[in-house]
């Protein structure tokens, strides 16, 4: 396939459409867990920067630990119980470091990720949510068309 | 301690869900942004699937005064879309498309794959202390402004 053709949206062998619905599934559980049980968004880059003190206001810091270390321990149960997950890397260190710094800094300036704007404010249907979601799926997009491009791709 | 045992089981329930799914492998979470080459729409499937419970949850706080384990809701109620939030987003999304890792499953990923997850989940909060000095900062300098 061409680096740059017309999308393809047929349906390839390699997606996992069911897992990713039962699993979708379960992460709105969880959200919706801590909305109706604490009243707060279940967003990850914010938890975690309040558990680390690295943002003022936001959850009470043992609640904003309890939600980040569930994260590893839930991943952790999965795997005991199913065997080891797929998880390739095959892009090295050095890129994951320097895209965890972007994605550090994007984060905190918009506010929220995948999670936070991306799952609990879209279905809130709040515009800055919406807003986000769009920006940092299209950034997304056209920073991997570029990598690609680029030879670069993975 | 209840609210703590309430965050901590949405949390592991949450990474869970992110393991059953797929997305704590880069390769497939970057593959849902290779939009114009090798298309993975699974992580569709998993923010659709997501938004159903939450979608309801949002429904049912409606007939809520409060959350159960609290006295109050704490929901963001800004509703301006900000420079700050539109360039941070992008900026979000460009680290998103480099090595196929948001905070969720980068986090996650340390019961997995320790040694990358770790080395992304130092660099991200690096980044997070980067702005939040900035942002600590800027605040002072306002604030003596006006004294």
């Amino acid at each position: 396939m061409p680096a740059f053709g017309m999308p393809d949206f047929a349906m390839p062998a390699f997606a996992m459409p069911g897992q990713g619905l039962i699993g979708g599934l379960m992460i709105g559980i969880a959200a919706a867990i801590m909305l109706l049980g604490n009243g707060r968004i279940a967003g990850v880059s914010g938890m975690a920067a309040r558990a680390v003190g690295l943002s003022d206001g936001g959850a009470p810091r043992s609640i904003a630990w309890a939600f980040v270390i569930g994260l590893p321990i839930g991943a952790a149960i999965v795997v005991l119980a199913t065997g080891p997950v797929v998880a390739r890397y095959p892009m090295g260190l050095a890129t994951v470091a320097v895209a965890g710094v972007v994605v550090g800094i994007g984060t905190r300036l918009g506010s929220g990720c995948t999670s936070g704007h991306g799952v609990c404010g879209m279905s809130r249907l709040s515009k800055r949510s919406i807003v986000a979601t769009l920006c940092f799926i299209a950034a997304g997009i056209v920073t991997v068309a570029i990598v690609n491009m680029l030879g670069g791709g993975w | 301690m209840r609210r703590t045992l309430i965050s901590l089981v949405s949390g592991t329930i949450f990474g869970a869900g992110l393991a059953v799914s797929g997305m704590l492998d880069p390769v497939r979470v970057r593959g849902f942004l290779d939009l114009f080459g090798r298309w993975d729409p699974t992580l569709a499937f998993v923010m659709g699937g997501a938004m159903i419970p939450m979608a309801i949850a949002w429904l049912v706080t409606r007939g809520m005064t409060n959350p159960f384990a609290d006295t109050q809701f704490h929901l963001p109620d800004t509703t301006r879309l900000t420079p700050s939030l539109i360039g941070g987003s992008a900026l979000f999304g460009i680290g998103w498309g480099l090595a196929g890792l948001c905070p969720g499953p980068g986090i996650a990923s340390l019961a997995t794959r320790p040694v990358e997850a770790a080395t992304f989940v130092v660099a991200m909060l690096a980044g997070f202390a980067l702005v939040a000095l900035i942002q600590r900062r800027s605040r002072s300098a306002m604030q003596g402004e006006t004294v």
